[in-house]
């Protein structure tokens, strides 16, 4: 994966849990553009563990004098947030993977609706200021607890388009209202929690929308679980799991080659072939299609685990 | 007059997998000549496809206006061509909202108009439905001049502009909803095969 170090140039507290990091090339290098919804790769390395995470970019798409993401602490989380959080300072030189977009506008529609939950708000401030520039009808829905959780609302534009729901002061978000007076064309982007996700694609099917123009993103971290063993059947190789590891991190940390690129279950790229399985794979990603979960013949390492005797993989 | 089966063909023809009703979701719903029977056949399944339905109807010579009118659509209206339908079926698709279902039914050359336009107008090509029902005639583009031959019966035809005498190809495009017709004879001048009637 193309990668490159850069300087951490500004990191600004947005909310209690939410701070903004810019990096920039350190000899003043102009980055390569991306597209509203791309994310990045950071690496981090923590106490001898190598954690990447990706973070969606919130920054100008055309502006490649740096880019800039929004971390949400999770304390319950692996660390990787936390490092962010704890560890990062002005100045630092990090390894920032080059951007790649799983969640990117379609340029077909004729007007873009989109809504965001909590921390989901990040890929949609890089789309907005796409959107601003080509000049396309749109409008924003964000929810969140509390406007002081609200984090996104020091960076999103004041627009009659930007409509801000907070559930604390009762102004909830009304799908049914906000899908039910779309004119023909529209696609709707969601991105936040799980529940979010589905309650929009139940609304859409409710109300007549085609599956196709309802695009979405899972924020995924790798969930942690029970510690798991896998054998490598090319050379016989025990690799053990860890509770707060994912398969991905160990196999790196092995030393086995695994081609990667979102590490949240969503691209593919990591895709393994299971050679034997004697147990479940509890599968977390948003790839594999339900036969192929059924059939225990393929794992997405950077998210699923597994339970039982044995999983030997084709590595 | 029963649903028209095609022979399998080339992929970029189009395929009419007939009408399924989607229940009482807002609807425009365009018919032409027998294509009004599938229109009956829809709402004898689910009478409820009429409760929000925007129903217009070209008779082209069969006369089922009657029967329409009476399943009880929200709207109802009648136009002698596809061309004097358009700019009520424009204003339909302009008002319509996503969730709306499109059901086409009728000639190939109407279906492929309606198609276009309603793709130029956002809807999303799941919420089209068609069943073709009568003539199995084409409309056909020709390729050299661009100018549209309409119920084309045989192969090859003579362009009504230009005066080629042009090859019917099952080659279809979707924005101009109409078939490719290319010039039979180019590499040897006047030598035409024989004309044929097109199947289905």
């Amino acid at each position: 994966m193309t990668s490159r170090l850069l300087r951490v140039s500004a990191i600004e507290t947005l909310s209690p849990l939410v701070t903004r990091f810019r990096f920039e090339d350190p000899e003043g290098a102009l980055l390569p553009l991306f597209s509203g919804g791309a994310h990045v790769v950071v690496e981090m390395p923590d106490a001898g563990v190598l954690r990447r995470n990706a973070y969606s970019l919130i920054s100008d798409p055309m502006d490649g004098s740096g880019y800039e993401i929004a971390v949400r602490r999770e304390d319950g989380g692996r660390g990787g947030s936390r490092f962010m959080h704890t560890k990062v300072a002005l100045g630092d030189l990090m390894r920032i993977s080059a951007p790649v977009n799983l969640f990117s506008l379609d340029l077909r529609a004729k007007k873009h609706v989109m809504i965001a939950g909590g921390i989901g708000i990040t890929p949609f401030l890089a789309q907005l200021k796409q959107l601003a520039r080509l000049q396309m009808p749109f409008e924003l829905h964000y929810a969140a607890r509390s406007r002081a959780e609200a984090a996104g609302l020091a960076l999103l534009p004041a627009s009659p388009q930007v409509h801000v729901h907070v559930s604390e002061e009762g102004n909830r978000m009304d799908l049914g209202a906000i899908l039910g007076s779309q004119p023909l064309g529209t696609h709707v982007y969601t991105c936040g929690p799980e529940g979010l996700i589905e309650a929009v694609a139940e609304t859409g099917a409710r109300l007549g929308w085609p599956k196709t123009v309802l695009h979405s993103e899972v924020f995924m971290a790798p969930p942690p679980g029970a510690p798991f063993d896998v054998t490598l059947a090319k050379t016989g190789k025990v690799v053990t799991v860890g509770p707060h590891q994912s398969l991905l991190e160990a196999l790196e940390q092995a030393e086995v080659e695994v081609e990667w690129m979102c590490r949240g279950g969503a691209c593919g790229r990591c895709e393994t072939g299971v050679h034997a399985c004697h147990g479940t794979i509890e599968h977390h990603d948003h790839w594999l299609s339900d036969d192929e979960r059924a059939s225990q013949t393929k794992i997405m390492p950077c998210v699923s685990r597994f339970t039982g005797e044995t999983l030997v993989l084709d590595l | 007059m029963p649903r028209t089966e095609f022979s399998p063909s080339i992929t970029s023809r189009p395929v009419y997998p007939g009408l399924t009703p989607q229940g009482a979701t807002p609807a425009i719903m365009l018919a032409e000549g027998p294509g009004a029977e599938a229109i009956l056949d829809l709402a004898a399944l689910d009478a409820s496809v009429m409760d929000l339905a925007h129903l217009i109807y070209i008779p082209a010579g069969h006369d089922a206006g009657l029967r329409l009118a009476a399943l009880g659509a929200k709207m109802y209206r009648e136009a002698p061509s596809y061309a004097s339908a358009l700019e009520r079926y424009r204003k339909a698709l302009a008002d319509a909202r996503m969730g709306t279902t499109l059901y086409l039914a009728g000639s190939e050359g109407m279906i492929g108009q309606a198609v276009a336009e309603a793709l130029a107008a956002g809807l999303p090509p799941e919420a089209i439905q068609t069943e073709h029902r009568g003539t199995i005639a084409r409309r056909m583009q020709c390729v050299h001049c661009k100018g549209v031959t309409e119920n084309v019966t045989i192969d090859p035809f003579l362009c009504s502009h230009c005066g080629l005498t042009l090859f019917v190809r099952d080659h279809f495009s979707r924005r101009l909803g109409a078939f490719q017709g290319v010039c039979v004879d180019a590499e040897t001048p006047g030598i035409v095969p024989e004309v044929q009637e097109i199947k289905p």
